[in-house]
């Protein structure tokens, strides 16, 4: 099959299977990236549960990673008329014609959690994303905060190199602590973003630290990071919570279990509530034609053992993350 | 074979050498051992256990290059072992969960074995199937979460200690002691390295070559299913996004750093390991080193290009008419 016919079919397909709906109740289309991650698994459970809480039927499109799946999807949509489209695009440029085509059919996109090239500005209504820099700056005030006047020697766990999450936690750690003297990261390497890279490089800091009795603190750029250097620090003998502050990014349930058992202190939140404000915006827009502004900046809240970590966790690892 | 070791394995053993020299100047403490609660501690105990999943791995790979073939998918093979040992460790025994997790190697490799010894596929192809499908199958399994689990057997397995070492370590020198004692205490050493060197040949002389390439990849996926096991282990959940990411490709420099050809015919179980440990010893070291980590890549590519012409035979060559001209200058 040509891939027009393809799309023409697979449209005809989805076109049978819209639902006679309330005239009212708004019909969304969702292009998910697809299961890359914990996170994004949680983001599209709690999409549905947003969706659900505001009556709207939302379909979502898993698009397995790939940027073909997701154009076809959007065609789709498209094609099926729906009130709004939702897009958590997996690659920042190649939107242009696809999305001037929804715009041509008058339907709104929004953005989640990633924005696209700025050529394609006028191509969406809004992008609810979260701001990393910000995350980041999160991170080290509580940081200074905790640790307070005496002096504390940092590392860090850098996310994937070249990845533009990771520069923009660790830019946001920077300024934030550049402010105090007494803060100074002292080694900083990448972990991939993983639990097993995150508990090697940890042992090596260990090693390269005298045994770890020089380190106060380690910040990870995510979660996933600082378990496996949480483990690492178990394994040396050293007490992480205690001893050692630990601070990361992402808020998963893991962390919180171990926030819970007292060997984890702090996480900044990178919410998986894309959708919720999305569809408040849609909703505002279709009915008093309230123009959103053009980025929607979601919270980053960040969590510490006095938070109850135990009922986060209970109420978190139901999400797929 | 011992007695061939110190002359085919001078290049290795000088590169550990070098390699574990720089590690020491970028790191004093380097080989500073002592006991933390009853196991050794030390940068040299980091090399060695974090070396194990990829030493493991080249204990198969070197017998499947060695038959002429190559095995992409036991990163995959990692990662699909490593899931069903975590979805299992908390409701059933380690027996079970060991046999279920080693059984889907042992599945993983009939199949490549299968595709290559049977239906005649090239390798490189047969087995990048597995490899792409491999990472799908662990997902489904893990539902693309990291799978946590609190069995203290399957935790030992990955972080306990024997006499001080840990068990990582332990198994990973059992494998090899066991696959020497098979492939070199017996002719099927020599078998399989009849079958890379010329298989047709080899199949007119008597060898069953279908049944070696069958076997060698079987024995491949076992011990990518083992080295899925202990990575899950030592993090105690299994990541199926990224247990065994690109360790195919360390596998396989590990095998050629050792001094196996790609093409096939003559292989040496002890210097794989060695290359095994070359990799990680660097990788450690690039770790203490405390340099930006923009450059980890290009460090480990400039060592391996050195370790690689250490062994280059043309470059020997050339080395010795250079110093030949020079003896006849002077």
């Amino acid at each position: 099959m040509t891939p027009k016919a393809l799309v023409a079919a697979s449209a005809m397909a989805a076109l049978l299977l819209v639902a006679p709906a309330n005239a009212d109740q708004l019909t969304i289309g969702f292009s998910q990236i697809g299961s890359e991650s914990g996170w994004r698994a949680a983001e599209t459970s709690v999409s549905k549960q947003e969706a659900a809480k505001r009556k709207v039927n939302l379909k979502i499109a898993d698009a397995q990673q790939k940027q073909e799946n997701q154009i076809k999807a959007i065609r789709s949509f498209i094609a099926q008329n729906v009130d709004a489209i939702f897009l958590a695009p997996v690659v920042s440029t190649g939107w242009d014609s696809v999305l001037k085509e929804a715009k041509e059919a008058k339907i709104p996109v929004v953005l989640l959690d990633r924005d696209i090239d700025p050529s394609g500005k006028d191509l969406y209504l809004t992008a609810v994303t979260s701001d990393s820099v910000h995350e980041g700056a999160v991170a080290g005030d509580w940081l200074a905060k905790t640790v307070g006047t005496k002096a504390c020697n940092i590392v860090e766990l850098q996310g994937t190199v070249g990845a533009s999450v990771a520069a923009n936690r660790k830019k946001g750690f920077d300024t934030a602590i550049a402010k105090y003297a007494n803060l100074k990261v002292v080694r900083s390497q990448t972990g991939d973003f993983t639990r097993a890279k995150g508990k090697e490089v940890m042992e090596s800091f260990i090693k390269a630290e005298g045994g770890g009795k020089s380190i106060c603190a380690v910040y990870a750029h995510n979660d996933d990071m600082m378990v496996g250097a949480i483990q690492a620090m178990k394994e040396a003998g050293l007490k992480p919570g205690k001893e050692i502050l630990t601070v990361s990014i992402d808020a998963v349930p893991d962390i919180f279990k171990a926030m819970a058992a007292g060997e984890a202190n702090a996480t900044v939140e990178l919410t998986p509530n894309m959708a919720g404000p999305a569809l408040d915006a849609i909703a505002a827009f279709k009915e008093k034609g309230t123009v959103p502004p053009k980025w929607i900046q979601t919270e980053s809240k960040l969590y510490t053992a006095a938070d109850d970590p135990q009922k986060i966790y209970d109420s978190k690892k139901g999400l797929g993350y | 074979m011992t007695a061939l070791l110190p002359r085919r394995g001078l290049a290795q053993v000088l590169a550990l050498i070098v390699i574990l020299a720089v590690d020491r100047m970028v790191s004093p403490q380097f080989f500073d051992l002592r006991l933390q609660d009853g196991r050794l501690f030390g940068s040299l105990i980091d090399v060695l256990n974090r070396g194990t999943p990829v030493a493991l791995l080249t204990l198969g790979m070197v017998l499947v290059i060695a038959t002429r073939g190559i095995d992409l998918s036991v990163g995959a093979v990692m990662a699909i072992s490593g899931a069903i040992a975590a979805s299992l460790a908390d409701s059933y025994g380690l027996p079970i969960v060991l046999t279920a997790a080693l059984g889907a190697g042992l599945v993983c490799g009939l199949w490549n074995g299968f595709l290559v010894a049977v239906l005649g596929m090239q390798p490189i192809v047969a087995t990048l199937i597995l490899m792409v499908a491999g990472r799908g199958i662990a997902q489904l399994i893990t539902e693309g979460r990291i799978v946590t689990f609190s069995s203290p057997d399957l935790v030992w397995l990955g972080n306990g200690s024997v006499l001080g070492l840990p068990v990582p370590v332990v198994i990973a020198l059992g494998m090899l002691v066991l696959t020497a004692a098979v492939v070199r205490g017996s002719a099927l050493g020599l078998l399989i390295e009849a079958t890379g060197g010329n298989a047709r040949a080899s199949e007119l002389a008597g060898v069953g070559t279908r049944a070696m390439i069958l076997s060698v990849y079987v024995w491949c996926g076992v011990c990518a299913a083992l080295a899925g096991v202990i990575a899950a282990a030592d993090i105690m959940g299994a990541d199926a996004n990224n247990a065994g990411l690109w360790l195919e490709l360390d596998a396989i420099l590990a095998v050629v750093i050792g001094g196996t050809s790609l093409f096939g015919g003559r292989f040496s179980l002890v210097l794989a390991v060695l290359g095994a440990l070359i990799i990680q010893t660097m990788n450690t070291g690039i770790l203490l080193s405390g340099y930006p980590p923009e450059f980890n890549l290009l460090v480990k590519a400039v060592v391996v290009l050195a370790v690689l012409l250490l062994q280059s035979p043309k470059l020997s060559g050339l080395a010795g008419i250079a110093m030949r001209l020079r003896r006849t200058k002077a």
